[in-house]
C-alpha cells in the first residue's frame, strides 16, 4: 500500500480511539511484566538445575526465543501482540517475533532472498546499531583505561 | 517471601520497561523497529555507565528479558573482552556475550520459517 506520511498520520488518528492510553499502558504493563516473570522463573529453574549464572541467562533467552518462534508460527503471538503492544515488543520475545514473522511471511519469495534475507528486516538494524554502540563503548573504555593507569 | 518478592520485582520492573515503550508508541511516531533499536542502544549505554547491572541484580528477569538487557549484555561482553585482550576485545566481546541469543533467533527463525506457512494474517506491521 502506497500512502504518504500525512495520509498515514490521518489513518493513525482515525485508529487511535482503539488505542487509548488508559487501556494500552496497563495492558503493556501486565503482558510485558508477565513475560519478564516467565523469564525470571526460567532463570531460577536453570540455576536450580546447577547452571552458572551466565549460562542460565543465556538458556533463558534461548528458551524465550524458542517459545516466541513457536507461538509466532502458530499465529498466537501476534494475537497477544494486538493487546500487548510494547508489552510484547520490548521483551526479547518481541525481537524473536520480529525475526520469525517476516521469515514465514516472505518464504513465498524464496529461501534465500525471501526467508533468509527478510528475517533481518528488523533484527538487522537492531544488531547493526547494538554491536556498533558496543564497539564504540569498547574503544572508549580501552583508551580511558590507558590514561587511568 | 524473598522468592515471592523476586517475582514481584521482575514483574513490576519488566512491566515498567514495556510501559516506557508503549508511551513511545502512543506519544511519538516511533515504529516498532526504531523502538527496538533505541532499546538496544540505550541498554549498551546504561550498561556502559554501570547503571544497568544494579537493575539486573534487583529485578532479574525484569531487566534481562527486555531488549535493554540484550544491550547491556553487549556492553558487558565488550568490557570483559577489553580487560582480557585489549582493543581487540572491543570487536570480539559483543558478539561473544550475545552469541546464544543471536544464534537462537537466527536458527529458530529459520526452523519456524521452514515449518510454518503464513496464513491470512492482517498485515499491520
Amino acid at each position: 500500500m502506497n500512502i504518504s506520511n500525512r495520509e498515514y498520520g490521518e489513518l493513525t488518528k482515525k485508529r487511535s480511539p482503539n488505542s487509548k492510553m488508559y487501556k494500552t499502558l496497563p495492558k503493556a504493563f501486565l503482558i510485558g511484566g508477565t513475560i519478564c516473570t516467565i523469564g525470571e522463573a526460567l532463570l531460577n529453574l536453570y540455576s536450580y538445575l546447577g547452571m552458572s549464572e551466565e549460562n542460565a541467562a543465556a538458556l533463558t533467552s534461548m528458551s524465550l526465543i524458542f517459545l516466541s518462534a513457536l507461538l509466532t508460527g502458530l499465529e498466537f503471538y501476534d494475537r497477544i501482540a494486538q493487546h500487548g503492544g510494547a508489552g510484547t515488543l520490548v521483551p526479547i520475545t518481541g525481537f524473536a517475533n520480529a525475526v520469525v514473522s517476516p521469515a514465514i511471511d516472505f518464504k513465498s519469495e524464496g529461501y534465500v532472498l525471501g526467508l533468509g534475507a527478510k528475517m533481518f528486516v528488523i533484527a538487522g538494524p537492531v544488531i547493526v546499531y547494538g554491536i556498533s554502540a558496543s564497539v564504540v563503548y569498547g574503544i572508549i573504555y580501552y583508551f580511558v583505561g590507558l590514561f587511568m593507569k | 517471601m524473598d522468592m515471592l518478592m523476586e517475582y514481584v520485582w521482575a514483574f513490576v520492573i519488566g512491566g515498567l520497561f514495556c510501559v516506557v515503550g508503549q508511551l513511545l508508541i502512543d506519544l511519538t511516531k516511533l515504529t516498532p523497529a526504531r523502538i527496538l533499536v533505541s532499546y538496544v542502544v540505550a541498554g549498551v549505554f546504561l550498561g556502559a555507565i554501570g547503571v544497568y547491572q544494579p537493575i539486573i541484580d534487583f529485578a532479574g528477569g525484569g531487566a534481562t528479558v527486555p531488549l535493554t538487557g540484550f544491550g547491556s549484555l553487549l556492553a558487558k561482553g565488550v568490557k570483559e573482552a577489553v580487560d582480557k585482550d585489549g582493543l581487540l576485545g572491543a570487536f570480539t566481546g559483543g558478539l561473544t556475550s550475545s552469541a546464544a541469543g543471536i544464534t537462537a533467533a537466527v536458527f529458530f527463525g529459520l526452523l519456524a520459517g521452514l515449518c510454518f506457512k503464513s496464513g491470512s494474517k492482517i498485515n499491520e506491521k
